[in-house]
C-alpha cells in the first residue's frame, strides 16, 4: 500500500466514515547550476517530500501538509487536519472527489536521467555555454527536476506518475546589450548548451548600439522566447475556470476570438514540455484545445470551479486553483508547419524567425518580453517590456538595433482576426521562470503591438 | 531544540571533514495558515508544516548547497557531503568567493507577539472573513474576496566560523478586495491594500485592521469607478498614498540597491542595477527629502529580524541620505567581492534554498507635511492610490505603475474620482522630482517578492507615507 492509501485509510478512521478525504505525496529532486560574469556563483540542489491531506467532512474542508514523512509525522498531520475540519466554517463549494478513472498514457517513459542529472553535467553545460559566447559576459542557468507523484482517494482513485524535465536558460552580455537563449526538454540529450551560448552571442553581438526608437504601434514578429509570456498569459487569465465564470475573463466560448490561423492546446502527452497526466484532485488530463481555428472553445477547470460551471474538470487543479483558479500548464500554439529550422547568420533565433521577417515592411522583432503584467484582465490588457534584443526592420531585412520599449497591449486584441500575419513553422520548448508550466512556442507576425514608451521614459 | 542543532552541526562537520574551508548549516521549522474567502463562504484553507536543513560548503573558491527534509544524524551529514560534491562541480567553472570577516554571533531572538495568530480559533478568523465579504456582496461587489496568511518560522543556524543562533519568527497579515465587472473591464478596490497588510506580529495587527468596518466603502467605490472618468494622459503632479509609494521604493529602490543585482549575479532573471559602485556616496538618486534607510529592526514590519540567514545581526544604515545614494543591501560574499565592510541582508525563502541578497525594511523617514497639507497645496494634479499593477525594467530604470483609484487636484481639493490611473517615469528623474512628502508613516509588509532561481518568496517591509512628485507622466499614451 502506498503512503498516500495509508494516510487515506488513517484519516477515514479518524475522521469517520462519511469524510471525503484525499492525499497527495510529491517527491521533487531540483537542482540548478547558476552562472555570472561567466562563472558558477551559486549551485543548489534539493529534496523535498510533501504529503498533503485535504478532507471534507460535514460541510467543512481543511488541507494540511507536512514535509516529513515518518509515522509519527503522518499520524500529527491526519491528527491536525481532523481537527482543523472540525473548527473550519463551512464550505458550500466542495465538489466531491474524483472518482476512480483511468490516466492518459504518455508515449515515453520518463527519463529519470535527465530528472536527476548529477552536478558535473549541469557544470559542464555551463562550461560549454560560457565557452560558446567567446568572450562575452554570460549568465543563466541549467537547471533539472523530477517530481514524483502519488495520488489516493476515499472514492478509490490512485494514480501514480513521474515527471522530468531539464532546461537551460542564458544571456550574453556586451557593454550595451543582451543576448538570451533557451530551451527546455523532458530529454538532457537535446539540450546544447553550445549551440545556445552562440546563439545568445549572435544576439548580443547585433543588438549593439541601439538606437532609441518613438513609442507607437507597430508590426511586430515576435521570436518564440516572447511568444511564450503571451501562451503563459492568455492561460493564467484567460483560459482560467474559475476567471471565466467570475466573468473577469476575456474568452467567450464558441466565437471565433482569434485568427483563423491560431489553434492553442493544453498538451500534457506530447512534445519535450509534456508534463503530468493527473492533477492535484486526482483527475485525468488529457489533451484540451482551447482554441480551434480561431474559435475559442474551452476553459481549464478543477472540480471547484467545474462544478460551478456545470461542467466536468479537466484535470486543471493545482494547490493554488481554489483560489487562483485552474490554468492550462503545458500549452502550445500549433506551429504552421514544414521544413525543420536552420540556424541562420544575425540576430534572429533561426530561419523559421528570418521567414517571417521577410514579410514585414516596417517592424520590429523581440526577442523577449519582461515583467508583464496585467492592467486589466477583461481585456487581457498587459504592460511589459522588451528585452534581450529588439531590431527594426525595413522591407524584409534587419537593419538595426532598437532600445528596449514599453508596450501596453491587449494580448487577444493582437491575435485577433486579422491580425496574426504569420506563425513560425516550428515551436520550441520552454519552461516558465516561475513554476512548472510549460510552453511550446512558435514565432508570430503581429499587424500591431502598442509600445507606449522609450527607453528614456 | 538540541536536536535540530545536532543537525546543523553533523552536516557541517562533514562538510569540513570532506574537504570546505567553511561550511553553515540552517535547520528551518516553519508553520503555516491561510484562508481564502469569496463572496460570503470560505474557498480554501490550508496548513502546513515544513522542517529541513540547507546546507552550503564553500570548497576553494567554488560554493555548493544542498538541502533535504531528513534531520537524523546520517542525513544530515548526507547533506553535508553533497554540498560539497555540488561546490567541487562548480569548479568546473570557477570564480572570486571570499567573505568579509565576522564575529561569530551566539544568541537568540524573537519577534514580539501579542496573540499568537495560530492559536486564534479557525472560526473566529473564518468569522471575520465570511463575514467582511459578505458585506461587501451586500453593497454591490460581484467579486468579494478576502484572506489571511501566518508564518510561524523558528530557525537554528550554525557555522564553521562558531556562530549558534536562534530565532522565532512569527508574521501575519490580510486584506479584502471588491470587484466590480464591466462589459469591458474590472474595477477593484482593497483594504488596507490589494495584497493585505503584514508585518511581524501577532494576531493584534489583523484585529487593528478592522476589515469589517471598511468593507461596504470598498464596495462602493469599486461600483463608482466603473462609472467614473478615465484618468488623463499627459504631464502633471502627482501624489501618492503611502501604500504606492511603499511599493514604488520597493521597485526603484530596494531590487536597485541589492548589491547582487550590481554585482552582476541576477544578470539573467531578476536583472542588473542602473547603479555603478564607483557612484556610492556621490550619484544623486533623488531631492534632498529623499532619506531611506535599510533598517532589519524596526519593530513589527515584515522584514525584521534578529539575524540574517548568514548570521549577521540584524542593524540599521542608510541607502540614500539627503537624495544622494549611500549603501546597499548585502551580504558577507557580495560585499567581499565590492569591498565593502557590512552585510546583513541574506535571506532565503525555507531550509530549501539557498540565502541571498534581499530587502530587509528599505522605507523613507517622515517628511514635514500632511497628506492634506499635500493636497491643499496642489493645484493642478492626479492624486493615486493604492498598487493595481507594477512593471519595471531589468535594470530598475523604466517603470510603469497602476493604481486602484484616482482623483483630480484642483486648486488644492480633491475632484472627481478617476479610474485606469497609471504614470510612467525614470527612477532618479522621478525621485528628484518629489518636492513634499507627508510624516504620515505606515511599515507596509510585501509579502510575495519574487526573486533568485530556483525562485524563492521574499518578506519585506518598507515604511512609507503620501508624497507629491512634479510632472509625472500620467495615463497612457497610445
Amino acid at each position: 500500500m502506498s503512503i498516500a492509501e495509508q494516510v487515506v485509510e488513517a484519516a477515514r478512521r479518524a475522521a469517520g466514515g462519511s469524510a471525503d478525504v484525499d492525499v497527495n505525496v510529491e517527491h521533487t529532486h531540483e537542482a540548478l547550476t547558476r552562472f555570472a560574469n561567466s562563472y558558477i556563483h551559486q549551485n543548489v540542489a534539493s529534496d523535498t517530500d510533501t504529503v498533503t491531506l485535504r478532507i471534507h467532512l460535514d460541510g467543512r474542508t481543511a488541507v494540511n501538509s507536512t514535509t516529513v514523512i515518518d509515522d509519527a509525522a503522518l499520524a500529527a498531520l491526519v491528527e491536525r487536519t481532523v481537527a482543523a475540519v472540525r473548527l473550519s466554517p463551512a464550505d458550500p463549494g466542495w465538489a466531491g472527489l474524483s472518482g476512480p478513472a483511468k490516466l492518459p498514457e504518455l508515449p515515453a517513459a520518463p527519463d529519470t536521467a535527465t530528472g536527476d542529472a548529477a552536478p558535473e553535467v549541469r557544470a559542464d553545460q555551463v562550461k560549454a555555454y560560457i565557452e560558446a559566447i567567446g568572450g562575452l559576459t554570460a549568465a543563466g542557468y541549467y537547471r533539472n527536476r523530477m517530481v514524483v507523484t502519488e495520488y489516493a482517494n476515499s472514492e478509490g482513485q490512485t494514480a501514480r506518475g513521474t515527471v522530468v524535465e531539464a532546461a537551460i536558460d542564458g544571456i550574453a552580455k556586451t557593454a550595451t546589450s543582451d543576448g538570451a537563449s533557451r530551451q527546455a526538454s523532458r530529454l538532457m540529450a537535446d539540450l546544447d548548451g553550445a549551440a545556445l551560448g552562440a546563439r545568445a552571442a549572435a544576439k548580443a553581438l547585433a543588438s549593439q548600439e541601439p538606437i532609441e526608437l518613438e513609442p507607437g504601434e507597430y508590426e511586430v514578429v515576435l521570436e518564440p522566447t516572447a511568444v511564450s509570456d503571451v501562451l503563459w498569459v492568455l492561460s493564467g487569465y484567460g483560459f482560467n475556470g474559475k476567471a471565466y465564470n467570475e466573468g473577469t475573463s476575456f474568452v467567450k466560448l464558441g466565437e471565433a476570438q482569434f485568427d483563423p490561423s491560431v489553434t492553442l492546446v493544453d498538451d500534457p502527452l506530447s512534445g519535450p514540455a509534456a508534463g503530468a497526466v493527473f492533477d492535484v484532485e486526482g483527475t485525468p488530463r488529457d489533451v484540451l484545445t482551447l482554441v480551434r481555428d480561431g474559435v475559442t472553445r474551452a476553459v481549464a477547470h478543477d472540480r471547484r470551479s467545474a462544478l460551478e460551471a456545470g461542467v466536468a474538470s479537466t484535470g486543471h487543479a493545482s494547490a493554488e486553483s481554489a483560489v487562483h483558479g485552474a490554468e492550462p500548464v503545458n500549452v502550445r500554439l500549433e506551429p504552421s508547419g514544414g521544413a525543420a529550422p536552420t540556424e541562420v547568420e544575425g540576430p534572429a533565433a533561426d530561419s523559421a524567425v528570418l521567414g517571417l521577417v521577410a514579410g514585414v515592411r516596417r517592424g520590429l522583432l523581440v526577442t523577449d518580453h519582461w515583467y508583464t503584467r496585467c492592467l486589466d484582465p477583461r481585456r487581457l490588457v498587459m504592460t511589459g517590456l522588451t528585452r534581450n534584443g529588439v531590431w527594426l526592420i525595413e522591407n524584409g531585412e534587419i537593419t538595426r538595433p532598437v532600445k528596449n520599449l514599453r508596450f501596453t497591449q491587449s494580448y487577444p486584441e493582437a491575435l485577433a482576426p486579422g491580425r496574426v500575419l504569420g506563425i513560425g513553422s516550428h515551436a520550441p520548448a520552454f519552461a516558465s521562470k516561475y513554476g512548472v508550466a510549460s510552453a511550446m512556442a512558435p514565432a508570430l507576425w503581429l499587424a500591431g503591438w502598442n509600445f507606449t514608451g522609450g527607453a528614456s521614459g | 531544540m538540541s536536536s535540530y542543532l545536532d543537525a546543523a552541526d553533523a552536516a557541517v562537520e562533514h562538510a569540513l571533514a570532506l574537504g570546505a574551508r567553511y561550511a553553515d548549516a540552517r535547520v528551518m521549522h516553519r508553520r503555516t495558515e491561510a484562508m481564502s474567502a469569496r463572496n460570503g463562504a470560505v474557498e480554501a484553507l490550508d496548513q502546513g508544516e515544513t522542517v529541513g536543513v540547507g546546507v552550503r560548503a564553500l570548497v576553494g573558491s567554488s560554493w555548493g548547497f544542498f538541502a533535504t527534509p531528513r534531520l537524523d544524524a546520517a542525513s544530515a551529514r548526507e547533506a553535508g557531503r553533497q554540498a560539497v560534491r555540488i561546490a567541487r562541480a562548480s569548479a568546473r567553472v570557477p570564480g572570486p568567493a571570499a567573505m568579509i570577516p565576522a564575529e561569530p554571533e551566539v544568541g537568540t531572538w524573537a519577534s514580539e507577539c501579542l496573540v499568537d495568530p495560530l492559536a486564534v480559533p479557525l472560526s473566529d478568523k473564518g468569522d471575520l472573513l465570511t463575514a467582511a465579504t459578505s458585506e461587501m456582496r451586500k453593497q454591490g461587489a460581484d467579486i468579494a474576496t478576502g484572506l489571511y496568511q501566518i508564518w510561524d518560522t523558528r530557525k537554528w543556524f550554525v557555522s564553521s566560523e562558531g556562530h549558534r543562533i536562534e530565532q522565532h519568527i512569527r508574521e501575519c497579515g490580510g486584506g479584502i478586495s471588491a470587484t466590480a465587472v464591466g462589459e469591458r473591464e474590472t474595477q477593484v478596490r482593497s483594504y488596507p491594500s490589494r495584497r493585505g497588510q503584514y508585518g511581524t506580529r501577532g494576531w493584534e495587527l489583523v484585529d487593528e485592521l478592522d476589515l469589517g468596518a471598511q468593507a461596504a466603502r470598498i464596495a462602493d467605490e469599486a461600483q463608482a469607478l466603473l462609472r467614473a472618468p478615465q484618468c488623463p494622459s499627459g504631464e502633471t503632479a502627482l501624489i501618492l498614498g503611502g501604500e504606492q509609494l511603499a511599493l514604488q521604493i520597493h521597485e526603484s529602490v530596494g531590487h536597485a540597491i541589492e548589491l547582487d543585482r550590481i554585482l552582476g549575479w541576477e544578470a539573467a532573471y531578476a536583472g542588473t542595477s542602473w547603479l555603478d559602485l564607483a557612484e556610492l556616496g556621490k550619484l544623486r538618486y533623488g531631492s534632498d527629502l529623499m532619506n531611506i534607510v535599510i533598517d532589519a529592526t524596526y519593530p513589527g514590519a515584515l522584514g525584521s529580524f534578529g539575524y540574517d540567514d548568514e548570521g549577521t545581526k540584524a542593524g540599521k544604515h542608510d541607502a540614500v541620505r539627503n537624495g544622494i545614494w549611500t549603501g546597499v543591501l548585502s551580504g558577507r560574499e557580495s560585499a567581499a567581492v565590492a569591498g565593502l565592510d557590512y552585510a546583513g541582508s541574506v535571506r532565503s525563502m525555507d531550509w530549501s534554498r539557498l540565502p541571498i541578497v534581499r530587502m530587509t525594511n528599505v522605507g523613507l523617514e517622515p517628511g514635514p507635511h500632511t497628506l492634506e497639507e499635500i493636497i491643499a497645496e496642489t493645484d493642478d494634479g492626479v492624486f493615486m492610490d493604492m498598487n493595481r499593477s507594477w512593471s519595471i525594467d531589468d535594470k530598475r530604470l523604466n517603470f510603469q505603475f497602476g493604481c486602484e483609484i484616482g482623483y483630480e487636484v484642483k486648486n488644492g481639493k480633491l475632484g472627481r474620482m478617476l479610474k485606469n490611473p497609471t504614470y510612467t517615469g525614470i527612477g532618479p528623474k522621478f525621485w528628484q522630482s518629489m518636492d513634499m512628502l507627508s510624516s504620515e508613516i505606515v511599515a507596509w509588509g510585501t509579502p510575495n517578492c519574487g526573486k533568485g532561481q530556483p525562485g524563492q518568496v521574499g518578506h519585506t517591509g518598507h515604511p512609507a507615507a503620501p508624497a507629491r512628485f512634479r510632472n509625472v507622466r500620467v495615463g497612457v499614451r497610445g
